[in-house]
């Protein structure tokens, strides 16, 4: 058998697994308008993506990843609760290293239900493990959820608490911001020249573009504002970098993540979540004793995650990409909705990672 | 058989690359009439001038069409993917100098630095229901300068001429374009961000690593190259 051929066999095989579990197989385009994904990533997605092009429909995008077009066909016509699986080509451009794949088979399981977020999440976690039994992972969870409550209960600006939500994926950033706003960092010294003028807008300049004066203007009063805004307590920034530093076994993240929800009472409903989730992976068999839970996880790769996320990585193979990752995107499907929107949590395996290390046993 | 030497074939990083090659012993020049890419090689044996426009000369290097090329670090960064294992720099010649820079209107007294245009993006999108549009033709420069620097909801539009009139056109806000004086930019009502900098950016001789040279033409490329003040 040559090496697609098995690692198609072993995506059925998946893919079956997956049916066995409950869920509807289902097939997606692989050609995707690029309007909905360059809305929904931003040009980042344009390095990750292939673009080509006609002059009758535009843009086009090889399909990245099966996420964005499963949803939009749910949202379209689906009957609820369902659960999808899906195998076919993904491709990603790689301009960097020529070892990773620029086309590989993915196999995924997605589950739309409003019930039970925990037993869903908790579901697609050990269908997942299920199907890679026989191979020796790791797996890594964390939850953007608890950071996001975080950062929605800081005692500050809401101006603030929206520019660092908008940013929990991009940790260098988020790092800066969080600097700047607890005053840790000195303001630029144009910032401060701006805001010591009486009338910055009589500036002189020719007023071109769409960007309006109105637009200046209202980000100068916000600027103003931000000036004038407290900074953030040294205790609150201390309590967002324990939170994002927590890194060990899920019942001691859990004990340690309750401890600093004594003092950050904003993060007690997502507390209950991750228990609630803790307890669903047990009932389904999963030993939580010794899985790994990181704060920070998921936050450079993964934008659309924005509750449970997790990964199944090769031990002591940090060439190799994740064998499985996933997550939770409820927002993804009030993007792609329009106007509906249903909670939804989903993972994909690579079966050809999977034949890889088969073959090396 | 020869080594191939890439040379721009037109207007003053032609003139200039002739004056430093000229300047070292290696007479270059145009032969056949002032329209035909043809050309000659004095003062070295077994070197072939190639006339090439300047940004396929990063491709051609690529390729190992030709042996030796001059263009600029901007055009090899945005053309080649690990453009280190394709093409080696052999010497910055001194001209050509270019900065590939940010620009925003002037009028936009609130933005100065790359964290003001991520905010302006953010409102920008919020209020106009699309992502603040930059033109450029760098996009794999910009679109990493941009990721590494933490700025999101922008997009790039493509210009590949007049970049500094889409903002009055209103097809662009911004734009990403080189620039050595930036006396276009202020002639168009624009200025740079003062954190911005993408690429400094100069004529550069660069020796192809993926070119293939009989005993030969390896004599002849050591020749050149030490006749240039260059090692090996």
């Amino acid at each position: 058998m040559t090496q697609k051929s098995k690692i198609r066999a072993r995506a059925a095989a998946l893919a079956s697994d997956f049916e066995a579990a409950g869920a509807l197989p289902v097939e997606t385009p692989v050609l995707l308008p690029a309007e909905a994904l360059l809305d929904l990533y931003g040009e980042d997605i344009r390095g990750r993506a292939y673009v080509t092009s006609d002059a009758l429909r535009g843009e086009q995008m090889l399909r990245p990843d099966f996420t964005v077009p499963v949803v939009q066909m749910h949202m379209a016509h689906g009957a609820e609760p369902a659960r999808y699986t899906y195998a076919g080509e993904v491709f990603r451009r790689q301009e960097d290293d020529p070892a990773r794949a620029n086309e590989y088979i993915q196999v995924g399981y997605e589950v739309f239900d409003r019930e039970n977020p925990a037993a869903s999440d908790a579901e697609v976690f050990a269908v997942m493990q299920n199907a890679l039994k026989g191979v020796e992972l790791r797996a890594a969870t964390g939850d953007i959820g608890i950071l996001a409550a975080a950062v929605a209960g800081l005692e500050t600006t809401d101006r603030r608490k929206r520019a660092l939500a908008r940013h929990i994926w991009r940790p260098r950033k988020f790092k800066a911001l969080l600097d700047r706003y607890s005053g840790r960092v000195e303001m630029p010294a144009s910032r401060v020249a701006l805001l010591a003028k009486d009338d910055p807008m009589a500036h002189g300049f020719a007023d071109i573009g769409l960007r309006s004066q109105a637009e200046v203007a209202e980000r100068i009063d916000g600027l103003r504002d931000e000036a004038a805004a407290d900074p953030i307590s040294p205790l609150q920034v201390e309590l967002i970098e324990a939170l994002l530093n927590v890194r060990e076994t899920l019942p001691n993240a859990l004990e340690h993540i309750r401890d600093l929800a004594v003092d950050m009472p904003a993060i007690t409903e997502a507390t209950f979540r991750l228990r609630d989730r803790m307890h669903a992976l047990e009932a389904r068999g999963v030993d939580v004793s010794s899985l790994e839970f990181e704060a920070s996880y998921g936050r450079t790769s993964m934008e659309y995650y924005d509750g449970f996320v997790f990964g199944f990585y090769v031990p002591g193979r940090a060439d190799l990409p994740p064998v499985a990752t996933g997550g939770r995107y409820d927002a993804l499907t009030q993007v792609l909705g329009q106007g509906r929107e249903i909670p939804a949590v989903g993972g994909v395996i690579r079966p050809g990672i999977l034949v890889q290390l088969e073959d090396a046993l | 058989m020869t080594i191939k030497l890439g040379v721009p074939s037109k207007g003053r990083l032609m003139e200039k690359t002739f004056d430093w090659f000229g300047a070292r012993g290696v007479a270059l020049s145009r032969t056949g009439s002032d329209r035909e890419y043809a050309g000659a090689v004095d003062g070295v044996d077994g070197v072939e001038l190639v006339l090439l426009s300047a940004g396929e000369i990063p491709r051609e290097l690529a390729a190992g069409r030709i042996h030796l090329g001059v263009t600029g670090t901007d055009l090899v960064r945005e053309k080649l993917g690990q453009w280190e294992q394709q093409v080696q720099e052999k010497a910055e010649l001194g001209f050509g100098h270019a900065d590939l820079i940010i620009a925003v209107p002037a009028c936009w007294v609130d933005v100065d630095t790359l964290e003001d245009l991520d905010a302006a993006a953010a409102a920008f999108r919020k209020n106009h229901g699309f992502r603040l549009r930059i033109a450029t033709k760098y996009h794999r420069l910009v679109r990493e300068f941009l990721q590494d620097n933490g700025v999101a909801d922008y997009q790039l539009v493509d210009s590949q001429g007049a970049t500094e009139g889409t903002i009055k056109n209103l097809t662009a806000e911004g734009v990403a374009d080189i620039t050595s004086t930036g006396d276009t930019l202020r002639a168009n009502h624009l200025k740079i961000l003062s954190d911005a900098l993408v690429l400094k950016s100069q004529a550069t001789l660069f020796k192809s690593r993926k070119s293939s040279m009989d005993d030969a033409e390896r004599a002849a490329m050591t020749t050149l190259l030490s006749k240039l003040g260059l090692e090996g």
